[in-house]
């Protein structure tokens, strides 16, 4: 099986955000592999483990991202690919990522291409359907079991909570939530073997595209912070009057009744 | 000089790291309390690789350096102690005698099972007449045909209970002294090979030593290691090697309890102020913080010594010595700056503070350190 799996670099969950001139601040921060694309990345290697053929792992970004690939690699993937856009792209959004993941797929071969439900910092869900739609290949969102028989894939979803059950053909998109696996820790040796395995470096001229093909289709107006929680307050005094008071804070102060 | 990690240490550092803070930090208090550490963190132990830190890359091991070993040791060290030994002991004094000194035959056919933890290794050399002065040991190996036939009683060793295959001392020639011995891989399956008492201990809980009982137990002659009448020697050798490990795995000990010392006085408030900000409190975080930074500093130094090829039996000696008495000051300082809290076993400063006890006498004591910094130095200047 061809394998296929969309990684993306995120922020460390435990990493504070910090902005500054309307942008998130990533000077000195930690970065990671988005968890959801964790459990897309231990699937596909599970996949691989069981049915043979080869995992590759696909990010687009800068060369920072060559750390997280190298994990992918260490955790047992088999070709790490980076599409290497820091010269080329000033504003992106998912339109530009999804062009630039259409002009890549479009001379591979893929049987199952694996993303993560969503990525913790933008959390717009949306790459993996957009993708799929332009390679004309059906897709699941949210998964959390997987079994590959022949052409068929038989599928568990998440449906708030719910499960639900269907199947469908090869080629397929899914995207991996939650409880679909464990991933694993990359092995010491694991990563030893990494450094040998191949990291190739494309970038949009190799994909013949040009920096107008990939322009954004939406515009970022403004980054803020949520606002910052204020102390709670404490009521005293008789519980009538208490109770009172509260009505009259909901109604004119914060405005919910 | 290069003070820094190269990239591929980086990586291995950070990934110990995530999976000790994560995975057996998580069941530190249930290891002290249960006195066994869970099958499930030794299973993922052995799958992460780190049964085969100091195994060569041919043999199925990791192949880094010392001052590779030494980071990741660091990061092992900073933990329930009882975790950091097991794991200590085997890819140190357990497996290191096979490293060093076994024929190709010894070592294709220990170091790959024992690389993935599929077989423990121990060091047994200490008996109850022979603790520091290790020449005095009374366990016989008598040739009989091509076995030797091996009798006495080993104590105090670590992983004795789970072991498969133990590096043991016994003397083959009781008219020579220390060049009257030799050492000998020994299987726990091996006729007359038993496990004895296990101890009960002040600290290192989830960490069993026990006697090892030899009864005319049997050993094939080519399980000896290295050459017969070398076993003081190699003995020495096994144990100078261990030295830098182990002062990395304090480190490691020490650097968490800084970490824990100032969250804690950050947070702890008296007389309307965190404590941390009273003289006397600030004052002693600073003391821990900077005889942290020089046992890494040293510790790192050896470590890069011995990557050179070159000769360390002093300094790996001052490395013991001093990484054991900085993790006892250390953790003296850090049970006064939690107070109360830090005496209290529902936190787990009294426990590094039991556990780091012994480091000043496993492995060589302190005072047996100071004989060997001094004889050298002596050599020195003759």
């Amino acid at each position: 099986m061809n394998i296929y799996v969309l990684m993306k670099r995120t922020f460390d969950t435990e990493e504070k955000i910090v902005i500054s001139n309307g942008r998130i601040e990533e000077e000195g921060a930690e970065f990671i592999i988005n968890p959801y694309d964790e459990y897309a990345i231990e699937e596909a290697i599970q996949l691989r483990d069981e049915h043979g053929g080869e995992v590759t792992v696909v990010t687009i970004g800068s060369e920072d991202a060559e750390k997280q690939l190298r994990t992918a690699l260490a955790m047992g993937a088999d070709k790490a690919v980076l599409i290497n856009t820091e010269d080329d792209v000033e504003e992106s959004d998912q339109f530009t990522t999804v062009k630039i993941l259409e002009a890549f797929f479009d001379d591979k071969e893929y049987d199952l291409i694996l993303a993560g439900n969503v990525a913790i910092d933008q959390a717009s869900g949306q790459i993996g359907p957009r993708l799929a739609e332009k390679l004309n290949i059906p897709y699941v969102t949210t998964i959390t079991n997987l079994k590959i028989d022949g052409d068929t894939a038989h599928i568990e979803r998440d449906v708030e909570g719910d499960v639900e059950k269907l199947d469908a053909s090869l080629p397929l998109l899914v995207t991996c939530q939650q409880g679909l696996n464990e991933p694993r820790y990359p092995s010491l040796p694991g990563i030893m073997k990494a450094k040998k395995k191949p990291l190739e470096e494309l970038e949009l001229d190799d994909l013949d595209l040009d920096e107008d093909d990939v322009e954004p289709k939406t515009k970022t107006i403004e980054v803020f912070l949520p606002p910052a929680k204020e102390a709670g307050k404490v009521l005293e005094g008789e519980i009538d009057d208490q109770v009172k008071e509260l009505v009259s804070l909901l109604r004119n102060e914060s405005k919910v009744i | 000089m290069n003070f820094s990690f190269n990239e591929d240490i980086l990586f291995l550092k950070r990934n110990v790291k995530d999976f000790i803070q994560t995975e057996v930090e998580a069941v530190a208090m249930d290891i002290e309390k249960e006195d066994k550490i869970p099958d499930r963190i030794i299973t993922m132990s052995k799958e992460l690789g780190l049964f085969g830190l100091s195994i060569p890359e041919i043999y199925g091991g990791l192949g880094i350096g010392m001052v590779g070993k030494c980071a990741l040791y660091e990061e092992i060290g900073a933990t329930h102690n009882g975790y950091t030994t097991l794991i200590g002991a085997h890819t140190g004094i357990g497996t290191v005698g096979i490293v060093e000194l076994g024929n190709k035959k010894q070592k294709e056919k220990y170091l790959p099972p024992m690389a993935r933890g599929e077989r423990i290794g121990a060091f047994a050399l200490t008996e109850p007449s022979a603790g520091s002065n290790a020449s005095n040991i009374k366990t016989t190996a008598v040739k009989k045909g091509d076995k030797y036939i091996l009798n006495g009683t080993k104590h105090y060793i670590t992983n004795a209970t789970i072991a498969d295959v133990f590096t043991v001392m016994a003397v083959t020639d009781s008219s020579k002294g220390a060049k009257g011995i030799t050492s000998f891989i020994v299987e726990k399956d091996f006729p007359g090979f038993k496990v004895g008492a296990v101890e009960s201990k002040m600290g290192l809980k989830g960490s069993q030593s026990a006697e090892i009982i030899l009864e005319d137990c049997e050993v094939p002659e080519e399980n000896v290691l290295g050459e017969v009448g070398k076993g003081y020697v190699n003995a020495l050798k096994i144990l100078t090697n261990g030295r830098a490990g182990l002062a990395a795995r304090n480190l490691g000990s020490c650097q968490k309890l800084l970490d824990l010392s100032i969250t804690y006085t950050e947070e702890r408030e008296q007389f309307g102020v965190p404590i941390i900000e009273h003289q006397a409190v600030a004052h002693m975080i600073a003391e821990m913080a900077v005889e942290i930074e020089a046992l890494r500093s040293f510790t790192y130094r050896v470590a890069w010594m011995v990557d050179e090829g070159e000769k360390v039996i002093k300094e790996a000696a001052m490395l013991k010595l001093y990484g054991s008495e900085v993790y006892n000051r250390v953790a003296d300082k850090a049970v006064q700056v939690h107070g109360g809290i830090g005496y209290i076993s529902d936190y787990p400063i009294e426990r590094f503070f039991r556990d780091a006890r012994i480091t000043r006498i496993y492995e060589g004591t302190s005072e047996i350190q100071k004989n060997i910094i001094a004889g050298q130095l002596r050599k020195e200047y003759e």
